[in-house]
């Protein structure tokens, strides 16, 4: 099989394990290009793609910037607080303007959930959604999906994976979450109950309170960032009393890896609060694979541009 | 379906021996590699070196295995994205003479990505390009081959398949009238 079953890559759901599979098949030759002398290959140098934020971003956005410039796309770039946006201008003309200088493809950031999927329904271009609101991060889901791989083998059917913290704001959760499952892994959220979703489970996933104790069931934790810009404003009711307490209860620190009798595989979709979900030593030893994502995340873009890519 | 051998299991043997000997005549391989382009003519490649490390006295004849997948002209032509093949070029070609392998040479394009694939990897001092079997007559671009097993005359609906003992059971080349699903 050379071919996706889908035509954008709006988001995990509705992707076929077989797309999966392909996608890191794609992303490991990739992955060796980018460790040439020349990291440069023309395979999509006919291909003009606009990457649209319209939601802050720098690792994700520079990480396509890359990987479009690797492929020898032309590539522009958007961003919403310098644009006509500010002026109203509506999302489906925002971007119908810009394919009409003959663009083939968008990579969009936008803070609402669906963003993707709507435009994917007005327009005519071929779509990859690099985050909507607190929706879906697809490419997350799948470069993390695929570090893992090359530290537990190709294999995760079974593998119990926990995914730590702000799993109500976090579309790196819910991405990761389908993507794991279609994987065969198992998958268990652990966090304060007023940032954890109700009817989590319904997602075939487990849901714990206890990070010590979700500690001692995990292969790897994926520690998800505090997003303290959705925690509300200054009027509304926290979700938890302070940092100082979350950290307590689910910061990831030396200590509580001391107290396991196993070495955990640790994640973290960046950016760190150091600190907080993370402590600077565990973020920087050798069973963090915080920088393999970041690596991984070019050769997996690009992996999913190419395969995306109209013919 | 109709079809025809062209090159059978002993005749096969044959031409490896010439095109092993050609090589050692123009190369003693203290500054020379092989190179296989994916997916067949790293079959090739290997079968050549591993007759000139025996025909050297056990010398180790350095192989490379290179993808041209992402290089190719015709890429964004196809209905499908076409699937990438595995590199494996542990070395870089700078100042080392290269001779690309090939099974079967046919219009030049192949060949084109491969030589702009193979730069990625350095300033080869030289580039010489061995294949198995020749379709003349149907060249797309200025490229032709230094050494040649076999030179043969086909038309364009025409395909040529090179078996492998590995994969088919036996050596040999066939010539099919028309492609095979």
């Amino acid at each position: 099989m050379s071919e996706l079953s889908v035509n954008h890559l709006l988001g995990i759901r509705g992707m076929t394990r077989d797309d999966l599979e392909l996608i890191f098949k794609t992303a490991s030759e990739f992955k060796e290009v980018l460790n040439r002398p020349i990291k440069k290959v023309p395979s999509l140098r006919d291909l003009t793609v606009a990457n649209l934020f319209f939601e802050n971003s720098t690792r994700t956005r520079l990480s396509f910037e890359l990987a479009q410039k690797r492929l020898s796309a032309d590539v522009v770039n958007f961003s919403a607080g310098s644009s006509s946006v500010k002026k109203g201008e509506t999302l489906v003309d925002t971007v119908n303007n810009i394919l009409a200088m003959k663009v083939d493809m968008v990579v969009m950031r936008h803070p609402h959930p669906g963003a993707a999927h709507f435009l994917a329904s007005k327009v005519k271009t071929t779509l990859i959604n690099a985050g909507d609101g607190t929706h879906e991060h697809p490419t997350q889901a799948l470069l993390d999906a695929f570090s893992l791989r090359e530290k537990l083998g190709n294999d995760l059917e079974g593998k119990r994976i926990a995914i730590v913290g702000d799993i109500r704001h976090s579309r790196v959760a819910l991405s990761n979450i389908l993507a794991l499952k279609l994987l065969g892994a198992q998958v268990r959220v652990c966090g304060p109950a007023t940032l954890i979703p109700k009817h989590m489970m319904t997602l075939g996933v487990e849901v714990s309170h206890d990070l010590d104790e979700t500690l001692i069931w995990a292969d790897v934790v994926n520690m998800l960032r505090i997003q303290l810009e959705r925690q509300g404003d200054s009027k509304s009711i926290p979700f938890f009393p302070s940092i100082r307490e979350y950290t307590m209860n689910f910061g990831l620190t030396q200590e509580r890896l001391n107290r396991l009798d196993k070495q955990l595989t640790i994640l973290h979709p960046g950016p760190i609060n150091r600190g907080v979900e993370i402590s600077s030593e565990i973020a920087d030893s050798d069973h963090s694979l915080i920088l393999d994502q970041v690596e991984n995340g070019v050769a997996t873009r690009m992996a999913v541009m190419y395969l995306l890519a109209k013919r | 379906m109709d079809s025809q051998v062209l090159i059978n299991e002993e005749q096969f043997e044959l031409i490896l021996d010439r095109l092993a000997h050609q090589l050692l005549e123009h190369h003693d391989f203290t500054n020379t590699d092989l190179i296989g382009l994916q997916p067949r003519g790293t079959r090739v490649a290997h079968r050549l070196r591993d007759r000139l490390s025996q025909l050297l006295g056990n010398k180790e004849v350095r192989c490379g295995e290179l993808d041209v997948t992402f290089h190719r002209d015709d890429l964004m032509m196809r209905d499908k994205p076409i699937a990438p093949q595995e590199n494996k070029m542990d070395f870089l070609v700078d100042g080392r003479n290269i001779i690309l392998v090939d099974d079967v040479f046919f219009t030049g394009r192949t060949i084109r990505a491969g030589l702009d694939a193979l730069l990625a990897y350095g300033r080869p001092n030289k580039v010489e390009l061995a294949v198995l079997i020749d379709r003349r007559f149907r060249r797309e671009l200025p490229i032709e081959p230094t050494y040649i097993g076999k030179q043969i005359d086909s038309i364009v609906d025409q395909y040529v398949k090179v078996e492998w003992k590995e994969e088919d059971g036996v050596d040999r080349v066939i010539l099919y009238n028309s492609k095979p699903e």
